[in-house]
């Protein structure tokens, strides 16, 4: 149980609404780890509005934004420890950039180049999973693996509210409380599914139930709480380093964006529902706690916001900078050693690709 | 009076139609409802027809495909979204498993007349994923009908057709069409021919056989070649399994020479079926090698590499001068 740091334990019958208890007690983390994990949650929403903007003057392709879902990001990140492995779908950035993915290597996956899944300082980790909720399984492969040779790591998943209606991630999650796998499943419930609200994805009166009939437990957090959730997730890894199995964590929160740049989330949700979410921005809520211990003030605001303008601006120029790969690179990955009954293919596309400049 | 439309707009309108002439058939996908799609080709037909023909399913790739195959062995037609075909393989088991041998396995008791429609193949900038061409995997499903149309007209035609059709067809929409051009289509609910070709330009100097987006491609060249004094034709086979290809080797036994257009991978692509039946049986016809352009046999790449893996116009040119090299 987490009741002191914003979670409610489920256990399928009773369900309660996720208290914010985390708001009224002394936080045990030091200044310094709440400005990290701030200017984590600045620098992501920098990065995301950058990337809409370059999405919208043709610079870069489809982009999904994790507006208003900082903290669950950035709340795992910073409860993760850097042997541990995570499984990302795709609006972790967050996470992965506390974990040493670069701003330029996802604008670069985002603008249709495959080198931004080749990250230069986080060799481990999977790449953003685009097909929703396949990854779950990869997650209890990696966590098999480590219970298999006895190390003390531990997978961490992250998925949406409408990833939890598929079979696999089921199936994944039962072969997990089979083996009491080390690792860790978060829903990132950011209430839509595309067009489709969170009620109409399941009946069930709360995602983390799921996990009761996996045989182990799940729990509900404020998602706009980056602290809570750090909190939760973190006891839920240690617990999983420990032996002692699976957890489910159900953040909620709200996508204040629309599902991607490709979606006008007007033709389905109402703007007052949006605007009243804001109230719940996740940012300017550890912002006021930083303020209120006395930590921070407009200097330092404006101080960060240029550093992450600064951060970003040289990440989009080393990403547009990059020369494109050659045309041979379409098979120079495909396998450690290419069969020789492709090399015709390679060969022509590479002549291809000089007469054509 | 027809209308200009494009291609996903002759795709609502036939659903639309098909909605209106048949209570029995109900659309179901992922965010079809309010949203109208994720192109918009279900856009109105919730509001027109209400939330129980017109079904928001959450993301369940493999159950609501099997849910059409309950749907429909108890008398509906439910035509089923996939938002790409990248999203398509979890429909694979049940497609194969079930749709595609119910009416065999019943000996004609249960029938499945369902259609799957998800748009399909690359050029629109998206993220991984959501370029794939693998119709051949589904063609190779015995039992299946894979219709592919590429223009609005034949959308319009070939969708009714397939709606109507007492067995399932998967209906690729090449996704690059959507919205590349406007057509002439008349919503007078008039389908097209499954299980035929289209000839979309008749030559005589040599067969070009293509299908879905590819057919700019292969009508660009063959504009090319005319000013070269070539005369391409350009076979549109539209309904890819099963293979009409009565009319394809009626046009080679006329040319003596065929290039074969697919975006999808080369190895074991329709292209290597029509290859092998002209083999079989027009093989004396034949006066050059039938050749190849396709996609090749690598990962469909993310968007920045994805110009040199489609069959260009150039790569089909190409192709044609080869095969005519053989005197
Ligand atoms: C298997 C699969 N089906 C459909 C899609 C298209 N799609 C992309 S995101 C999405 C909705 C995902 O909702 P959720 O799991 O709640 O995650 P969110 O986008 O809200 O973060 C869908 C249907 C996909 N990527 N993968
Ligand atoms: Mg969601």
């Amino acid at each position: 149980m987490h009741e002191d740091v914003g979670s409610v334990a489920v256990d399928g019958a009773r369900v309660d609404a996720p208290s914010h208890a985390s708001e009224s007690r002394p936080s045990a983390l030091g200044a310094d780890e709440l400005v990290r994990m701030y200017r984590a949650m600045v620098l992501t929403r920098t990065f995301d509005a950058k990337a809409v903007a370059l999405q919208r003057t043709g610079r870069s392709g489809t982009f999904a934004s994790s507006l208003g879902q900082e903290a669950v990001a950035v709340g795992i990140g910073s409860a993760m420890g850097a042997d541990d492995l995570l499984v990302p779908s795709f609006r972790e950035q967050g996470a992965q950039f506390m974990r040493g993915v670069e701003p330029a290597e996802l604008f670069s996956f985002w603008g249709g180049d495959e080198r931004g899944s080749d990250f230069a300082a986080q060799r481990r980790d999977f790449p953003i999973g685009i097909p929703i909720g396949t990854h779950v399984a990869h997650a209890v492969g990696a966590a098999l693996a480590m219970q298999l040779r006895g190390e003390p790591r531990v997978a961490v998943c992250v998925f949406g509210d409408g990833a939890t209606s598929r079979g696999d991630v089921y199936e994944s999650m039962n072969y997990a409380g089979i083996r009491r796998l080390p690792v860790v499943f978060v829903v990132n419930n950011n209430q839509w599914a595309i067009s489709v609200p969170r009620a109409r994805q399941s009946a069930a009166a709360t995602l983390a139930q799921k996990a009761t009939a996996c045989g182990f437990d799940g729990v509900q957090v404020d998602g706009n709480d980056v602290l809570a959730v750090r909190s939760v997730v973190g006891d839920a890894i240690e617990r999983a380093r420990r032996g002692g199995g699976p957890m489910l964590v159900e953040a909620l929160t709200y996508r204040l964006a629309d599902h991607t740049t490709a979606d006008d989330a007007s033709r389905y949700r109402p703007d007052d529902e949006v605007s009243a979410q804001w109230r719940n921005d996740p940012v300017a809520r550890l912002r006021g706690r930083l303020v209120h211990a006395g930590v921070w003030g407009r200097d330092r605001e404006e101080q960060l916001l240029a550093e992450c303008a600064a951060v970003i601006e040289a990440a989009v120029e080393e990403y547009e900078a990059r020369r494109p790969e050659s045309a041979a690179a379409i098979f120079d990955s495909l396998y450690a050693v290419l069969p020789v009954a492709y090399a015709a293919q390679r060969a022509e596309l590479i002549q291809r690709g000089e007469t054509d400049g | 009076m027809g209308e200009q439309l494009t291609l996903v707009e002759a795709v609502r309108t036939a659903l639309a139609r098909a909605m209106n002439d048949d209570d029995n058939v109900v659309v179901l996908g992922e965010d079809v409802g309010a949203l109208g799609g994720v192109f918009r080709a279900t856009d109105g037909l919730a509001a027109a027809h209400g939330t129980d023909r017109v079904l928001d399913m959450p993301i369940s790739e493999s159950m609501f495909v099997g849910l059409a195959v309950g749907l429909s062995t108890e008398g509906f037609r439910p035509v089923v979204e996939y938002q790409f075909m990248g999203f398509l393989y979890p429909a694979l088991e049940q497609l194969a498993c079930h749709a595609s041998r119910m009416r065999t396995r019943t000996r004609g008791r249960l029938t499945c007349p369902l259609v799957i429609r998800a748009p399909y193949g690359g050029g629109v900038h998206a993220p991984e994923h959501h370029s794939e061409s693998f119709e051949a995997a589904i063609a190779h499903i015995p039992g299946l009908r894979v219709v592919i149309p590429s223009s609005p007209a034949k959308a319009y035609g070939l969708l009714l057709a397939a709606i109507r059709d007492p067995d399932p067809v998967v209906f690729l929409e090449p996704k690059r069409l959507y919205r590349a051009a406007h057509e002439e289509v008349v919503d007078d609910g008039v389908a097209l021919p499954l299980d035929r070709c289209f000839t979309l330009r008749s030559g005589a100097d040599l067969t070009m056989v293509t299908w879905g987006a590819c057919t700019v491609e292969a009508l660009a060249a063959a504009d090319h070649l005319a000013g070269d004094g070539i005369s391409a034709e350009v076979i549109d086979v539209a309904t890819i399994k099963p293979l009409d290809m009565t009319t394809i080797l009626e046009s080679v036994r006329r040319t003596g020479r065929c290039v074969i257009v697919h975006e999808a991978p080369r190895s074991g692509g329709v292209g290597a079926e029509i290859a092998a039946s002209l083999a079989d049986d027009g093989l004396t016809s034949l006066l050059a090698p039938v050749t190849r352009v396709t996609g090749y046999d690598a990962v469909p790449p993310l968007y920045r590499l994805e110009h040199h893996y489609f069959p260009t116009t150039e790569r089909v040119v190409d192709a044609a001068h080869r095969v005519l090299e053989y005197a």
